[in-house]
């Protein structure tokens, strides 16, 4: 096996030093009845060649974002990614690092999570930011947990256009600590409404924007009325792109806001791993669940960095951690990072506005459509088609004719079945949209 | 893994290092932040000039500066190449981190991870598009079965404490389905990994400590005693092998009595390296375990993640295993993503969408280039390396418990005792010696801990150079030479770093100098 260095000789060797017999000396202590006497029933060992094909079969079993016009969007952005940030997240000393627990030499690790954290906290207008949660919607879930030990209250308000996957997790880890939350209706023109159901009970409401309708929601004002009654604003986003283009959750009075990254740096990975993203206002910091880089000096007085604050954590706090979180999204934070650096603002700023520029195109081209209608009045790069057919079934014709042309409402929850989500980036030629419109307006006639 | 060890406050030395103009001192190049080398106007992308269409942003317009800086491409490649040589890795030498299983991550893995039908595919879109991705994820869940003797398996977990959590989970819908409620006590080991008692407590049960034997593993008579005439026990978390590196012995009377007893048996699977392919934990009586794709199956670990928690299920729970799954029937495979039929008895969805796919393809390219031939004898050179190593320091070091070992060797600090070095001063003297330290002060149960392990990815010539490194440590320690330890390390890109002004006074971000 070309990946095991021992060989037979170095076995009776090392056995003899143990003082061993044979192997099975080492496994005494396995219940007889569970010792496995012969192979378990797989295939054995292959060679490279012969995985690298099997593999292959299976890849090509599926169509790729990348070889046909693509308009899915409702919490996984297609983006081109700089051929860079591939090939620098694959160097070994980044690709085969642990946890930097050792930081003396883990300084690259520890000041690209330094940097990552600022660029967080600078995008979403906040004080500090996290190195990093499993993806969106646990962060999301993290959020209102932390809410409830801030704010001591258990009532929780999810906003209509919260992604529902976002609202489904959150409910998981809320139904087991005591957290209520209220029934939300999941359609699209109904955040504001979040505001009437504010009162001193509120530990949080969690409003997304753009929402998974891709409609911008003013976040100012429900800020103001969750802070009267002593509640959280949380704000979520799960495209970090749409930042270039819009407000900040921070300018807007959030307490917390939480987000997917993968739209900078990370694919589409079928779902995952993506990264999420955390950030806060600095009083609320030592609430915060994940781990925290800061900045410090050496015994020669040189500035570096460390994992702090870590009493918050599981390894040091056991049962009174603020979240049982330990591997993050280390890798993925990387290439965040490497993608925002090559961008910086301006880069961001025209990335947004091409992506922005491109959903508008394509929002007239889908209104000039007989049976689809645009839905919204705001968005950034997605937006929400009402079609005169179930859309999960429009959206299968599409993939017939070799478009994947959005996401059905249907598919993330329940009822809405005639509302199609559709996104278009910077990645979306005019070709593309055009060959979107041609089999769009086919299926719907 | 817990092995940041105590917070340290540096002590000031006398460099007699000659200092550079640069700051560079020859391959090890000074690296300053992002934020003080690029600027907001500068960019390392090409991107058209957008032609300026009427906003449709709601009147939410970003405007001003954002304050990310941009750097040019040759700049960004220079930064990071610079940053990652800091960094120690397992490409770079032995990284033997107990219950972190640092093994060789074969690069086939990362190939077949990006091929497009894996990473270029949507989450969302039809199935029918999918086939592939699915079938993968159905592979999987075949070898992870079959290697555990489970009927059932929840891929989605994010990592092992996310594993943990869909486990325990399971096990509380299960008991409230069974009007079991009253049960919410998790009985923990205290060698147990920290996200343990933090997983318990998050899915709302409490914590109740169970004490070690003198052994180093689960008090027997100490569980019977917290299991006497109860009805509030939810269940037992245990590791196995534990995290003194030693496989429960009692492991099938621990989960009869839980059982007994009304509990269920979740059981951390970190340490499945010491394992696959000799012994399945379906075998044992476990009811839940999860897999630390990012240990056992190499997928890479990347400083700090992503990970990948696939969490087998029993009959007991396997209704009750989170949305969405993947069936396969007559017309291919497909996604269950809803409650309600065939997921009736689902505890909810823990993310969104369906899992680490990523992972997937590497672990399953792991496992198959391994085949069942090449797994078991995987896990044999990893307990064979382990004991090698246990029993070949056990003269100078002390080995915390006696007998041999699993996958990991477990040493406390009793050798350093008047010698003025103490476990952390040993780990960052390693440190010169060109290693990364074992994980220190985890577990909790023995004074100074150090647990190696080595996993099977060592040759026997690298684990003698380190055996070697080790005996001259420890005897350099006991001959007095403490000083050197407390000044170490001298040989790494910086000195000991102050974790005490790092959490009085935290600094978690750049901001730009304040003009004098
Ligand atoms: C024994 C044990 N349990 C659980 C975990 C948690 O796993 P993860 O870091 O993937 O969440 C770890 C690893 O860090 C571990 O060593």
């Amino acid at each position: 096996m070309r990946y095991l260095p021992l060989n037979e000789n170095d076995r009776v060797a090392m056995l003899d030093v143990i003082g061993a017999k044979s192997i099975d000396y080492l496994f005494q202590d396995v219940p007889e009845k569970a010792r496995l006497e012969t192979l378990v029933d797989l295939p054995k060992h292959q060679s490279e060649q012969a995985i690298e094909r099997h593999m292959a079969k299976l890849s090509a079993k599926s169509v790729s974002a990348g070889s046909v016009p693509f308009f899915c969007g409702a919490g996984a952005y297609k983006h081109h990614i700089p051929a860079t940030v591939d090939h620098l997240i694959q160097r070994s000393e980044f690709l085969t690092a642990y946890t930097p627990y050792q930081p003396e030499i883990s300084q690259g690790t520890l000041q690209a999570l330094f940097e990552f954290q600022t660029q967080v906290a600078l995008l979403t207008g906040m004080d500090v930011a996290n190195a990093s949660m499993y993806d969106g919607s646990t962060a999301c879930a993290e959020a209102v947990v932390m809410a409830k030990r801030v704010t001591r209250k258990s009532r929780a308000i999810l906003a209509p256009g919260l992604h529902p996957h976002y609202a489904a997790a959150t409910q998981t880890l809320a139904s087991t600590l005591d957290i209520q939350i209220d029934e939300r209706d999941c359609r699209p023109g109904r955040d504001d409404h979040v505001i009437d159901h504010i009162n001193d009970d509120t530990a949080c409401v969690v409003v997304q924007s753009p929402n998974v309708f891709g409609e911008i929601i003013d976040l100012a004002p429900i800020a103001e009325k969750a802070h009267k009654h002593k509640a959280l604003l949380i704000a979520v986003f799960t495209e970090p792109v749409a930042l270039g283009a819009i407000k900040s959750p921070g300018e807007q009075g959030a307490d917390i806001v939480v987000g997917e990254g993968q739209g900078l740096g990370v694919g589409l990975n079928f779902g995952g791993p993506h990264v999420g993203l955390f950030a806060c206002t600095k009083k609320l910091v030592r609430q915060m669940p994940g781990r925290l880089c800061g900045e410090t000096v050496d015994a020669n007085g040189e500035r570096g960095f460390v994992l702090t604050l870590s009493t918050r954590e599981q390894h040091i706090r056991r049962e009174k951690a603020t979240s049982n979180i330990c591997t993050n999204s280390g890798l993925c934070c990387l290439a965040f990072t490497i993608h925002m650096s090559l961008l910086g603002d301006a880069g961001l700023k025209r990335l947004a506005a091409l992506n922005h520029e491109a959903a508008c195109h394509l929002a007239d081209v889908i209104d000039g459509i007989h049976g689809a209608e645009v839905m919204n009045e705001s968005f950034f790069n997605e937006f929400t088609v009402k079609l005169n057919k179930p859309a999960a079934d429009v959206v299968e014709a599409l993939a017939k004719k070799g478009v994947l042309g959005g996401v059905p409402v249907s598919r993330l929850t329940e009822g809405n079945e005639d509302l199609l989500l559709v996104c278009a980036t910077e990645t979306s030629s005019e070709e593309d949209i055009h060959a979107f419109e041609k089999a769009l307006t086919e299926v719907l006639s | 893994m817990n092995n940041e060890g105590r917070p340290t406050t540096p002590v000031a030395i006398n460099s007699n290092e000659r200092l550079t103009v640069s700051g560079s001192k020859g391959l090890d190049q000074a690296v300053n932040l992002i934020f003080e080398i690029g600027t907001p106007r500068r960019t390392g992308v090409d991107l058209p000039e957008p032609k300026g269409r009427a906003s449709r942003l709601g009147g939410q317009e970003r405007t001003g500066e954002i304050g990310l800086p941009g750097l040019s491409e040759p700049e960004t490649m220079r930064h990071y190449v610079r940053l990652s040589q800091k960094n120690y890795a397992i490409d770079l030498g032995i990284y033997p981190l107990g219950s972190c299983t640092m093994k060789h991550n074969p690069r086939l893995n990362e190939k077949v991870a990006r091929m497009p039908g894996f990473a270029d595919v949507h989450p969302l879109q039809p199935t029918s598009t999918v086939q592939g991705a699915l079938e993968l994820m159905h592979q999987l869940s075949h070898w992870l079965m079959t290697l555990c003797n489970m009927p059932a398996v929840a891929l989605t977990p994010k990592a092992g404490a996310h594993g943990e959590l869909c486990g325990m989970m399971a096990i509380r819908a299960r008991l409230d389905a069974d009007g079991q409620s009253q049960r919410r006590r998790v009985l923990v080991p205290e060698s147990a990994h920290g996200t343990n008692p933090a997983t318990a407590v998050q899915c709302g049960f409490t914590v109740d400590e169970i004490p070690a034997s003198g052994d180093g593993r689960v008090n027997l008579d100490a569980l019977r005693e917290k299991l006497k005439e109860s009805d509030d026990v939810a269940g037992i978390m245990l590791t196995n092998p534990n995290t003194c590196g030693l496989f429960e012995r009692d492991i099938v009377e621990i989960a009869d009595l839980i059982h007994g007893a009304g509990g269920y048996f979740y059981c951390d699977g970190a340490n499945f390296n010491a394992l696959v392919g000799r012994v399945r934990p379906g075998d044992l009586g476990v009811d839940a375990m999860h897999i630390n794709l990012h240990k056992t199956f190499s997928t890479p670990h990347g400083g700090g993640g992503p990970g990948s928690g696939p969490t087998v299920l029993s009959d007991a729970l396997k209704d009750f295993a989170p949305l969405p799954f993947v069936v396969k029937d007559a017309d291919g495979f497909r996604l269950v993503e809803h409650e309600g039929g065939e997921a009736e008895g689902s505890f909810g969805r823990m993310c969104a969408f369906h899992g680490q796919m990523g992972m997937y393809s590497r672990a399953l390219t792991y496992m198959m280039s391994h085949g069942s031939d090449g797994l078991k004898q995987a896990t044999e050179d990893a307990v064979l390396n382990a004991n090698y190593i246990q029993s070949s320091l056990s003269d100078v070091m002390t080995v915390a418990f006696e007998g041999t070992c699993m996958h990991e060797a477990l040493f406390d600090d009793r050798f350093l005792k008047d010698t003025g070095v103490d476990t952390l001063d040993f780990a960052k003297a390693m440190i010169d010696e060109g290693y990364h330290p074992m994980t220190m002060y985890f577990p909790l149960v023995v004074h100074g801990a150090m647990l190696i392990e080595p996993t099977e990815s060592e040759s026997k010539g690298e684990l003698d150079r380190f055996i070697l490194t080790m005996r001259s440590l420890a005897e350099r320690a006991k001959a007095g030479e403490a000083e050197s330890f407390k000044q170490a390390p001298v040989y790494a890109p910086m000195r000991r770093l102050d974790e005490t002004k790092a959490a009085r006074n935290p600094v978690l971000r750049w901001t730009p100098p304040v003009e004098e």
